[in-house]
């Protein structure tokens, strides 16, 4: 069912025990393993991680933007364990307007990579104690780094405003 | 919203303040307390934030009760625009994401499509690539040094290590033609080949910078007033900086030995010998510490590259990715036709994804790179140090005074293009 990769990992065979039904599919990258995890269970997932798995650094949180393809957005969770000098990745696949639960619980450093892919993805995070926008100015309209989303931004002249 | 006034405008301006309103604030006042909050607004605009970043400050007199830092006020959309340019094309703009220790940025990409294209790079370019990479982490430390010392008052320090870093950007030319936006890192080996005569050169500088490290630390570490400014500010519990998404300098002055260099070697790291300096005190001191130790590490890795350079190539043997030798081009028929190819139409990269890890002199800098198969990526992440490094800052000033946040913000170095990108 799930790649050899997966059993060799055993902080992964373990979570794969632990929860099972949240690895939807393990893929091997140049740099590592890639987990695909089920959006509903991704904060109990890395919950597991970081108190059982020692995964104590989530290094960044981002989004990538697969349109027209659906399930549209990936929101990609890097994780990274200082004890065993290892690195997992975690890709979550959401359609548009599916919001995600947060992870800021676990790991303050994540509220700020969370707003980034909210302001420039607009992905939802449940439970974020500011989600706003944080590199784009905050009455700005549209998600730039979405694929629809013009390279030259939607106007022309931003002087009327 | 708060209301009343956002700044004060002079000594005079503050008899005249209003009383916050203080109803909506997240920590209550009482409203029959003393206690006057005022909101200053540490504006984009400001000599120490080190570049655009507004803090806005909650003050009790002198204290700082919250600091709530903004940023983006130097985003200029560089992932997007990595997406409509060719692989080659995206080398320039990652000198300008951090644009004090540009060829760590550049190495990190060029390593992360180097992977992707499962491109093998000759030993002389990697070796060429850690001195330079080592030779810019000395020139950001410098700057670090100058700027904190200017900012915490000591304004002599600055011009120093001003001086001294202008004989590496003197090296940077010699070797690209630029001082700082150098390019020099590029995908499957170097820009140019190494200019004639550059070894004494590098030697003679090395033998400066050794010596005033020695100075300038002795200069600081002796100074009262240094180490009181210094010594027991900018605190944070360890777990929660870790958790924050603190890395580098800032980490490794907590008791935390964490250093991509060694933990996850690239272009040749494990064959230099050097130490990662960890200090306990967790202070802007211990910081300070860090990072002079860092400089003297960075002079023995260089002298290192310097003693042991192998011969060789200095970019991979890939025609399909590389351009051709000039002269080559001008007269056989391949030479010209991959070169008319690369620069028109560019190389695939085959489709995959990499995070790329980097210890640039700032932290843990790493580049997620997403290819579809075609010549332009479809994704580029830039997860920049600073970024992780200044949300700690929110926490990291509560309860310390005005002049200590200075201090504080001077210790985690951060630069607002690697923040903002």
């Amino acid at each position: 069912m799930l790649p050899d990769a997966v059993a060799q990992n055993p902080a992964v065979a373990a979570l794969a025990e632990q929860i099972p039904g949240a690895i939807l599919d393990a893929s091997v990258a140049v740099d590592g393993l890639i987990l695909q995890i089920a959006p509903k269970y991704i904060e109990v997932v890395c919950r597991y991680l970081k108190q059982n798995q020692d995964f104590a650094r989530l290094s960044a949180v981002t989004g990538v933007d697969w349109w027209p393809r659906e399930p549209r957005f990936e929101v990609l969770y890097f994780l990274h364990s200082l004890a065993r000098n290892a690195r997992l990745r975690l890709s979550v696949r959401v359609r548009e307007g599916e919001p995600l639960e947060s992870v800021c619980q676990l790991w303050r450093g994540a509220n700020w990579y969370e707003r980034e892919v909210f302001d420039l993805f607009g992905i939802e995070f449940r439970n974020h104690p500011n989600l706003e926008r944080i590199l784009m100015p905050s009455d700005w309209e549209g998600h730039p780094l979405r694929k629809d989303y013009p390279i030259h931004g939607h106007k022309y002249s931003y002087q009327e405003e | 919203m708060i209301e009343g006034k956002t700044h004060v405008e002079s000594l005079d301006a503050r008899h005249e303040l209003q009383v916050a309103d203080v109803s909506g604030l997240a920590t209550p006042v009482p409203p029959d307390s003393t206690v006057r909050r005022m909101t200053l607004n540490m504006g984009p605009q400001h000599p120490s934030t080190h570049g655009v970043l507004r803090v806005v400050l909650e003050l009790d007199g002198e204290t700082i009760l919250s600091a709530r830092p903004e940023i983006g006020y130097l985003h200029t959309g560089i992932e997007k625009q990595f997406e409509v340019k060719k692989y080659q094309q995206g080398v320039p703009l990652t000198d300008r994401v951090d644009y004090l220790a540009n060829l760590s940025n550049n190495l990190c990409y060029a390593l992360a499509v180097e992977r992707l294209l499962q491109l093998e790079i000759p030993p002389k370019a990697q070796w060429m690539r850690v001195m330079l990479c080592e030779l810019t982490r000395i020139a950001s430390h410098l700057i670090w040094l100058g700027t904190h010392a200017l900012d915490i008052g000591a304004m002599s320090v600055y011009f120093y290590c001003f001086r001294e870093r202008e004989e590496i950007l003197k090296i940077f030319e010699m070797f690209s033609g630029q001082r700082m936006m150098t390019s020099y890192i590029r995908i499957g080996g170097l820009a140019l080949e190494p200019p004639r005569g550059w070894h004494p050169v590098v030697s003679k500088v090395l033998g400066r910078l050794a010596h005033g490290i020695e100075e300038y630390h002795n200069l600081l570490s002796a100074n009262p007033i240094w180490v009181n400014r210094t010594k027991g500010v900018g605190m944070l519990p360890v777990d929660l900086m870790l958790e924050l998404g603190v890395t580098g300098p800032m980490i490794r002055a907590a008791g935390v030995n964490m250093d991509s260099r060694k933990d996850c070697p690239h272009t040749s790291y494990e064959k230099f010998d050097f130490e990662v300096p960890v200090r306990t005190a967790n202070d802007v001191y211990a910081r300070f510490e860090v990072r002079m130790e860092e400089m003297r590490q960075s002079v023995r890795i260089v002298r290192q590259a310097l003693d042991g350079m192998p011969s060789g190539p200095w970019q991979a043997d890939a025609p399909h990715v590389l351009l051709p030798d000039r002269e080559r081009m001008k007269t056989q028929m391949e030479s010209l036709i991959y070169h008319f190819k690369i620069v028109t139409e560019g190389f695939p990269v085959p489709e995959g994804s990499v995070y790329q890890v980097v210890e640039s002199p700032r932290g843990e800098l790493a580049y997620y790179i997403v290819s579809d198969g075609t010549a332009k990526p479809y994704r580029v992440f830039m997860r920049t140090p600073s970024f992780g490094n200044l949300q700690s800052l929110g926490a990291m000033l509560e309860g310390v005074l005005i002049a200590d946040s200075i201090a504080v913000m001077g210790s985690m170095d951060f630069v607002l293009g690697d923040v903002d990108r």
